[in-house]
């Protein structure tokens, strides 16, 4: 009977030991990523980056953004409401995390659409298909030009643009902010300057919430 | 009483002194489980292939020696020694791979975390694998002696 408690009572410190853990390394990388977001809040927004929305809204979402990876696909509608139903209180920048193979290819076409004025048809495309060119184990991002075959692009000039240089340094930017605001995993949220930490809609709709009142809006 | 039931049933008269060493592995066992979830799930580090194998000989572990330890059954021994060995083996190769004398080529390392990277360390000085390895021959050492024991 004596050996069944030193067994339980074993387990129940290990349970407790790892809880403790947890609570000590979260709060502590928290600290780190908020740190990372004040002391770099340059890295944030920079003027290369899409905005959705009203460029002088009050609130700013950044989303670092992976166009291959499935939860972004999924926050694409609630984010874009969010930012239509704010009455131009709340705008969305677009950076780039390309952390999935062939990310990276995908980001090139859709900025080569942006040079012509068709970045959201073309990201809209590019999200409805995700399942189809970019299954993780045989990504093809080059389907993406198939895709936006009819939204009325200059081809030619679109795949030049997409090796061009411009196109090949705002994504070198946005790698190295990516690495520089410790965000490894997509989407990553900021809300003025804040990281969105503890994941999910619900919490990113509080803090936005959050973030109009401190800016005094009704 | 169980315990003197289970012994007895193990020729041997005196209360289970296994007991002791399969306690100790089963602790080692618990650890290494508890440190794996760690790294894993909470520091987010995306375990290897390799380590996967390794896990999967040293979880069933904690739940194997556990039951044992709860019914003083030193039959339990019995059931923990080809995980353990198994297990010591994977960590041994995925050590060699670490070290660079067997050369990843050989591994089947896909997507995923590469198994000689060096994020494979806590505290930017301790492989994992030399961690495991450890674990691992510490249970075999406790897993022996308490077959001894056992069947004294």
């Amino acid at each position: 009977m004596n050996r069944k408690w030193i067994v339980l009572g074993t387990v129940v410190a290990v349970v407790l030991a790892f809880v403790a853990g947890v609570a000590v390394f979260t709060s502590r990388s928290n600290q780190d990523v908020k740190q990372a977001a004040q002391a770099n809040s340059d890295a944030l927004v920079r003027p290369h980056s899409p905005v959705f929305g009203n460029p002088a809204a009050k609130v700013t979402i950044v989303e670092f953004f992976d166009p291959s990876c499935e939860t972004c696909r999924a926050f694409y509608p609630i984010v874009k409401r969010m930012v239509n139903a704010s009455f131009g209180q709340v705008r969305l920048v677009v950076r780039y995390a390309p952390l999935h193979e062939g990310s990276d290819t995908a980001v090139k076409i859709l900025e080569a659409a942006r040079q012509q004025g068709k970045y959201w048809e073309a990201l809209e495309r590019a999200l409805a298909a995700q399942p189809q060119w970019a299954a993780h184990h045989r990504p093809q991002p080059e389907m993406i030009w198939d895709l936006m075959g009819d939204i009325g692009l200059d081809m030619a000039k679109a795949r030049a643009d997409a090796n061009g240089p411009a196109i090949d340094q705002l994504l070198r930017q946005d790698i190295a902010d990516m690495q520089t605001l410790k965000v490894n995993r997509t989407p990553g949220f900021f809300v003025n300057g804040i990281p969105l930490r503890d994941f999910g809609e619900a919490q990113l709709k509080a803090l936005v919430e959050q973030e109009l009142r401190k800016a005094g809006s009704p | 009483m169980s315990t003197d039931r289970s012994s007895a049933s193990h020729g041997d008269g005196s209360p289970a002194t296994f007991w002791t060493p399969l306690f100790l592995a089963w602790l080692l066992a618990l650890l290494a489980t508890a440190g794996a979830l760690f790294l894993g799930e909470v520091m987010g580090k995306a375990p290897c292939v390799l380590c996967w194998y390794q896990r999967i000989a040293m979880f069933p572990l904690v739940l194997v020696l556990g039951m044992g330890l709860f019914f003083s059954d030193a039959r339990s021994v019995r059931y923990a020694l080809p995980l353990a060995c198994v297990g010591w083996g994977i960590a041994a190769y995925h050590l060699l791979v670490f070290w660079g004398v067997v050369s990843e080529g050989l591994v089947p390392c896909g997507k995923g975390s590469s198994c000689a990277d060096a994020d494979v360390q806590v505290a930017g000085m301790v492989p994992i694998p030399l961690l495991s390895l450890a674990a691992f021959t510490g249970i075999l050492v406790a897993l022996w002696m308490a077959r001894r024991r056992a069947r004294a």
